[in-house]
């Protein structure tokens, strides 16, 4: 019986009903890749995750996914080489994205506001002494105390942070902001002993301690034998930079010559210039290609009137002068010496040749052991001796704070593990989100924003801070230069794009799925992913 | 003009949606719940650049219009794949019309929602034709001209694919010179389509001096709404050109749809301009300006002018072309 209108057999129907999802051979899935910032950060920070909130201006947002992983940003926002900005994909399209500065207006703006940490992780119940209180054992502890654990903090010194304040000039960390993020751990309830020189780790670690984290650093200058009149001044680094933070400004006289090629001999000498000194020179026995120190730092030097011998190395040290000899680097690129002589004028001479650590405390550990002046550590950061960990300076060459704190971060959960019996397994990494996996026309064009610099008689004379930073405006500007690499950022290219409609939108904050009964397969929610979020796998037919 | 594109880091408009943009700038298809006019299992191929323009075009008019239009539908594969009896992908009012007679059939909803209205009829319903090129430039363009003469209150939307896919890829009036179609093989001295014939039909409904006239692609979503969107704001005869690759007929990728549309225009071979009243008040400019060939390269179609040998003369004959456009329209002017 019809009761359908002429021509009519069937009643209307949707195209619903026809399952195009069974055309698919290739399937999308949203995948998280890893972006090349964070791969190359040492303190294993989640950049992208924190410019992700800093782009909307949740600047609290952004601080707190910031110090899941180091609790530090002001201080690192300033003293850190930032590799991640190395690694930035923004540099091949115009310029990486200022990682750093972003960083330290977070940091500054936590400060400012007086944001606190928190934490909501039980009470443990046991007890971890931290040695040093420089980046690593900061790194450590905050880590530990996080996770519930109660963490002693035995520092020698008279004031803690470490080789942050006793190795890094003001000019480069002014002293309030390392006070304000050492003051916002102790108030996160970390315990902090100063003027406590451990001697002996087992016996302070069997004053009620379940685990120990070393991280004392490497505080002693590395000397070379220079034969030397008695009115002449030799000095190190170390003392002369440490000097500065307690006993004054060392008396270095008007000509000041610096010996070696790290950022020390920079520091040391941008820190003679300021106090005085009519002129600094840096000896270098190899080029400034070759030199370790970093070409920003040498840069900002020059301006500030710094003056470098290359190829040249010191043979003796006179009452009014030093003899130096030049060097030539033969093929292989070795300082080889020439046998020419010259005198330079000199009223003091600082060693800036690096550093060791001062190992004496860890005598008579059994299983521990030493090679070339530094402590050896597993992979956990555990040394040969169970329960006693390591890091920063005293475990590694590459000494910077980024590196410290990585290695604090690294202890700490290693030393949870450790403390429950469990060992200590890091998360798989992603795979990397490289620039091919970009689809870059989707990303404004914005270059990037430079930072006021301290104008040069200020930093011929003053200590203040060279390098100025960004206010809401230009932070959150910079922010957003920020590609987001292989972590969707909800710009709804694919949900968009999708002819068939099989994309479904979940909402801020709940990114997107694939409605896999229509998805025909096409890929361009793939090949349109600003960001490479989206892969295409073949489906099993 | 009508579109003015924000540049609002990190994307900006570039990008379907932002979550930086306030609500009210964010587009219709960025929208949770939008209108999905043209609805999933449609039996449009894989990477169809059609299904997507005419669900970016008809979500954006009844957006514009809150609901109230009705769509007629000139034969082709628009047509073909979204309502194979009894099912129907629509979710618009929507009547089928034969090849030639879209534009006809919308003037004659437009005359009877006139009446309606004068009857008593309180809802302003609005009219949309819609077809691919070859019902569009080829079939229907009489009754599209007589439309536009009238002034009849309708949006004619044209989904270019530059030929008659559905039926086996013959070539069209909007097909480019050299391509290679079942009707114009690559062989010969001049293999593919002839140079010097088709049309370019934006420009004939300029000379119409209707209220309306623009083209538009499926790279550029946010120029293609605000267009709609504007062609909504004005009555009578309205005009809208929508490249839309088809990866079948072009020879490319699936996944390449809108990359071979983003190309065209940023090549200059497919320019982007609105206009009104018969004066071009707006182009979309080039904004990072490239030789032809790399438009022509990834497609099959044009796969002739690259092997056996290198068609160094008719890729000339095509850059010329691409360059008349830049210069006739101002493609390479900042905005």
């Amino acid at each position: 019986m019809m009761d359908k209108p002429f021509a009519i057999t069937l009643d209307p129907g949707s195209s619903l009903a026809n399952r195009t999802g069974s055309w698919r051979t290739f399937r999308p899935v949203y995948v998280d890749r890893l972006p090349p910032c964070n791969a190359a950060c040492p303190a294993g920070e989640n950049i992208q995750g924190w410019l992700f909130h800093a782009e909307s201006g949740e600047y609290e947002a952004a601080w707190r996914t910031l110090v899941e992983h180091n609790p530090l940003p002001a201080i690192m926002g300033r003293v850190c080489y930032h590799p991640c900005e190395g690694a930035c994909n923004r540099q091949h399209l115009d310029a990486a994205v200022g990682i750093n500065a972003v960083e330290r207006f977070l940091g500054d703006e936590a400060i400012r506001r007086g944001w606190r940490f928190s934490s909501d992780a039980p009470p443990s119940g046991k007890r971890v002494l931290v040695i040093g209180s420089g980046p690593a054992g900061l790194s450590c502890a905050y880590h530990l105390r996080r996770l519930g654990h109660a963490v002693t903090i035995d520092e020698a010194a008279a004031q803690a942070g470490g080789m942050m304040r006793y190795g890094i000039p003001k000019y480069r960390l002014p002293r309030d902001i390392l006070d304000a993020e050492i003051a916002r751990l102790i108030d996160f309830g970390i315990e902090l002993r100063l003027n406590r020189k451990v001697s002996d780790v087992l016996a302070a670690k069997a004053e009620g301690f379940d685990a120990v984290f070393l991280g004392v650093g490497a505080h002693i200058a590395k000397r070379a034998y220079i034969p030397a009149g008695d009115a002449n001044k030799v000095l190190d680094a170390v003392s002369v930079l440490h000097g500065m933070e307690e006993a004054g400004p060392p008396l270095l006289g008007r000509r000041v010559v610096v010996y070696g090629g790290g950022n020390t001999a920079l520091d040391v000498a941008r820190t003679a210039r300021r106090l005085g000194a009519e002129e600094a020179i840096i000896v270098y026995r190899r080029t400034r290609e070759k030199m370790p120190a970093h070409d920003f730092e040498v840069e900002e030097a020059l301006q500030e009137g710094i003056t470098f011998k290359w190829l040249s190395t010191i043979k003796e040290a006179g009452e009014e002068d030093i003899l130096i000899e030049k060097m030539a680097l033969d093929e292989k690129g070795f300082p080889q010496p020439t046998g020419e002589f010259e005198r330079i004028p000199a009223d003091s001479v600082v060693l800036a040749l690096g550093q060791e650590a001062d190992l004496s405390l860890l005598q008579n550990v059994p299983g521990l052991s030493i090679e070339q002046g530094l402590v050896k550590v597993d992979a956990t950061m555990m040394t040969g001796h169970a329960g006693i960990f390591a890091g920063g300076d005293m475990v590694g060459n590459e000494r910077t704070v980024t590196v410290a704190v990585g290695h604090g971060k690294k202890a700490a959960r290693a030393i949870d593990a450790w403390l429950k019996g469990e060992s200590y397994v890091p998360a798989a990494k992603h795979e990397l989100a490289t620039f091919e996996r970009l689809n870059t026309w989707y990303y404004s064009d914005a270059p990037k924003t430079v930072r006021p610099v301290l104008d040069i008689i200020r930093r011929q004379s003053t200590f203040d801070e060279v390098l100025g930073g960004l206010d809401e405006g230009n932070a959150l500007f910079e922010a957003r230069r920020c590609l987001s690499c292989g972590n969707c950022f909800e710009c709804d290219n694919c949900y968009g794009v999708c002819p068939d409609n099989a994309v479904i939108k979940l909402g801020p904050g709940q990114r997107f799925r694939f409605n896999y009964d229509y998805c025909k397969g096409c890929g361009i929610c793939a090949a349109e992913c600003p960001c490479g979020a989206i892969k295409m796998v073949p489906e099993e037919i | 003009m009508s579109y003015q594109p924000i540049k609002f880091y990190q994307t900006g408009t570039f990008t379907v949606g932002n979550r930086l943009l306030p609500p009210e700038q964010r587009s219709v298809q960025a929208q949770q719940k939008r209108y999905n006019s043209l609805n999933s299992g449609h039996r449009a191929c894989q990477g169809c650049g059609e299904a997507l323009g005419a669900r970016y075009a008809i979500d954006a008019a009844m957006e514009a219009t809150n609901g109230r239009l009705i769509c007629a539908n000139a034969t082709g594969c628009l047509e073909v794949f979204s309502t194979p009896y009894p099912e129907t992908s629509w979710q618009v009012p929507w009547i089928h019309s034969l090849f030639g007679n879209t534009a006809a059939v919308a003037t004659g909803i437009a005359a009877a929602l006139k009446v309606k209205m004068q009857k008593g009829e309180r809802r302003h319903i609005r009219v949309v034709a819609q077809g691919g090129d070859g019902g569009t430039t080829d079939i229907g363009f009489g009754c599209l001209s007589g439309m536009f003469e009238r002034n009849d209150d309708v949006l004619f939307i044209c989904y270019d694919n530059g030929g008659y896919m559905n039926t086996g890829i013959q070539r069209s009036s909007a097909t480019p010179p050299a391509a290679r179609t079942a009707t114009t093989p690559a062989v010969g001295e001049t293999p593919g389509n002839v140079f010097g014939q088709g049309k370019f039909v934006p420009a004939i409904a300029l000379a119409h001096d209707i209220p309306y006239v623009a083209t538009a692609t499926v790279a550029d979503l946010r120029d293609l709404e605000a267009k709609v969107r504007r062609a909504m704001e004005l009555s009578g005869a309205r005009y809208l050109h929508i490249l839309v690759p088809c990866p079948l007929g072009w020879g490319f990728a699936s996944h390449e749809t809108i990359k071979m549309a983003r190309l065209a225009k940023e090549t200059g071979l497919f320019p982007v301009f609105e206009a009104e009243h018969g004066e071009i008040t707006a182009v979309l400019p080039i904004r990072h300006p490239l030789p032809v060939e790399e438009y022509l390269k990834p497609q099959k179609r044009f796969a002739h002018l690259f092997a056996p040998r290198l068609r160094t003369d008719v890729l000339t004959r095509l850059q010329a072309l691409a360059d008349r456009n830049i210069q006739r329209y101002g493609l390479l002017e900042k905005p």
